[in-house]
């Protein structure tokens, strides 16, 4: 046995990155995702800053010049009661943002403790909370939000208490698989022989190791909830009028296609642009801080 | 597959059915106004104590619970409001007539497709064809499908003057809905696919394979499509009722008279017994799929044994 081949493997030093500078090292390697980045950080904030972009109010009609094709007054043209197609679409970017961002909120707000009280805790706990899974995924989600619509009625609130109901689950099927798993690992075992409180345990030890992970479906439930605003309000139950919803416009355009295709390329585009760039950053996320796919920094080469 | 496994599966099934039909029954019914209730031209108070007496709506709510399930159980589920002439049942089977040619053309160009594409891709792992393929299969995931719907219309109508924008009735108005409705599941089965049989590809049966000398084309039909296809299945199973049951938003775009339409036209209406019977009938077809498709990778891949451990 020689030993020849060992002088040729040297241990390089361990680059010492938090766990935004791995990440960030992780998901710049891929061009594509830089650029994906780079386009939904604009989208997000042409959406977030439409009050001060837009030419005018979103509500803001003029009905002498009502379905008028893209000029340098109009870039979009405008709709059949004469607002303004690209105020009212970057307020509907604005719109779907805010019901997504909050949506995520209470899906993280429920789903978390639950996921984790479940993996955690065990027994009864984690019985009612797989039911309550169970319960909640014996149809399909966008039906689900649909039945909750039509009870609830439409409008902003009710449109993010429906999609939260379905979007809770992720997060709390994680966290749950999450705390099963490292429930039982050596540093959580001997934390808790050293007398560690339940809280502290939770606190200190399971959620920071499952940060990364979570990242991931918060980032990816985004785009998701985008999707979902849009297509309920596309059916009519969710936003209601004056207020704009990409959805709304696309399907308010279904039947001026033929003559005025802006009023329906435009919001299309927008939901695609904003679903995709934050699809491919999630992903991109994913493959960062994933410590099973990615590759580790440091060690043997 | 032993009986008891079998049991427990449909026990939990039948378990489900009830708890989505408590759960739609008691939501639907917590609702605010009912479907008599007349802004315009209120009815006098005796009228419409009638109707509520014939419709059942007097009764307290477990009593009309209880009685829908046993008119269900008899395959009656009750008359849509929204047209008094026919019952649920009819006016089901009638717009699903509608909807299932087009679900039927979608699953067979979703699935082949995406097989296809899939398998092309993982052959030409790591090249701008399966780089495209990918972006495109994400493309396909991502965007809703009438976004995908108004394009074709853009493109094809409104630009080529191909096709026309909607309706229903011709076989080729089926073109446009069809090919907007396949992306998102033939992206689904062409990512998944190329996935398996990248894994495939990385067996060690099938260095083997090559070692002696197979033919590479004989290697991925013999070897790799076999052993790929089996996660495969499974994910295609729970796809089908979602896809012959319809899309709301294909059938809304492209005006056809389908159940998903319907549907909608049912929420906006507060039609109760369609509803219901809508949810049933998508809760029913997802719950066996799934149970048909877990019991199918039993049967296909002699690795997977459930219940006691007999081997």
């Amino acid at each position: 046995m020689s030993l020849e081949g060992v002088a040729s493997v040297r241990v390089m030093p361990e680059v010492r990155r938090g766990l935004w500078g791995a990440a960030w090292h992780g998901y710049a390697r891929n061009p594509v995702r830089v650029v994906a980045a780079a386009a939904a950080l604009l989208i997000v904030a042409a959406s977030a800053f439409a009050p001060l972009l837009a030419p005018t109010r979103y509500d803001f009609a003029t009905i002498e010049e009502s379905l008028q094709q893209p000029s340098s007054r109009h870039w979009l043209g405008t709709d059949a009661i004469g607002r303004d197609v690209l105020s009212r679409l970057l307020y509907g970017g604005r719109t779907s943002l805010e019901v997504a961002l909050a949506v995520v909120a209470l899906a993280m707000l429920a789903g978390v403790p639950l996921g984790i009280a479940a993996g955690f805790a065990g027994g009864w706990i984690d019985y009612l909370v797989v039911r309550l899974i169970e319960v909640s995924t014996a149809l399909p989600a966008l039906l689900l939000a649909m039945l909750l619509i039509s009870i609830l009625g439409s409008g902003v609130g009710n449109v993010i208490l429906a999609l939260a109901v379905v979007a809770w689950i992720e997060p709390c099927r994680l966290m749950r698989a999450q705390a099963l798993a490292l429930r039982n690992r050596d540093f959580v075992e001997a934390a808790w022989a050293l007398g560690a409180s339940a809280g502290h345990l939770v606190w200190r030890h399971i959620l920071p190791n499952t940060l990364g992970p979570l990242i991931v479906v918060i980032t990816l439930t985004i785009p998701r909830m985008i999707f979902a605003e849009a297509s309920l309000s596309f059916l009519g139950l969710g936003i209601n009028d004056p207020l704009p919803s990409l959805g709304k416009m696309v399907s308010e355009s279904v039947s001026y296609m033929q003559v005025y295709p802006v009023l329906g390329i435009a919001p299309t585009l927008m939901i695609a642009l904003m679903v995709l760039t934050l699809t491919l950053v999630g992903d991109g996320l994913r493959d960062a801080m994933d410590p099973a796919r990615g590759q580790r920094v440091g060690g043997l080469r | 597959m032993t009986a008891r496994y079998l049991m427990g599966r449909v026990v939990g099934l039948v378990v489900a059915l009830v708890t989505v039909s408590i759960l739609a029954f008691l939501l639907m019914h917590a609702v605010p106004g009912g479907p008599f209730d007349e802004t315009q031209s209120p009815l006098p108070p005796a009228a419409k104590a009638n109707i509520l007496r014939k419709y059942g709506l007097d009764q307290p709510l477990w009593v009309q619970y209880l009685r829908y399930v046993w008119h269900a159980l008899h395959g009656d589920f009750g008359i849509p409001y929204q047209s008094p002439t026919e019952t649920v049942l009819a006016l089901i089977a009638r717009v699903w007539s509608v909807t299932l040619p087009l679900g039927a053309i979608v699953v067979t160009i979703s699935f082949t497709a995406g097989l296809a594409l899939g398998i092309l891709a993982a052959l030409r792992h790591n090249t701008w064809l399966d780089n495209l393929l990918t972006s495109l299969a994400t493309l396909g995931m991502t965007v809703p499908n009438f976004v995908i719907a108004i394009w074709l219309i853009y493109i094809f109508s409104v630009q080529l003057h191909w096709l026309p924008t909607g309706g229903w009735g011709e076989a080729r108005l089926l073109i446009m809905p069809a090919v907007a409705y396949s992306l998102q599941p033939m992206a689904i089965v062409a990512r998944y696919t190329r996935v398996a049989v990248l894994e495939a590809l990385a067996g060690d049966y099938v260095r083997t394979a090559l070692a002696k000398g197979l033919t590479p084309s004989r290697v991925v039909v013999r070897h790799v499509l076999r052993n790929a296809l089996i996660p495969i299945v499974t994910l295609m199973g729970p796809m089908i009722p979602d896809l012959f049951t319809g899309s709301i938003f294909i059938e809304f775009t492209f005006r056809i008279p389908g159940l998903g339409k319907f549907f909608v036209t049912s929420i906006f209406q507060r039609d109760y017994p369609m509803i219901m019977a809508t949810v049933l009938l998508v809760a029913f077809l997802w719950s066996v799929t799934y149970l048909l498709s877990d019991l199918l990778y039993v049967l296909i891949d002699p690795r997977v044994r459930v219940g006691e451990r007999s081997r």
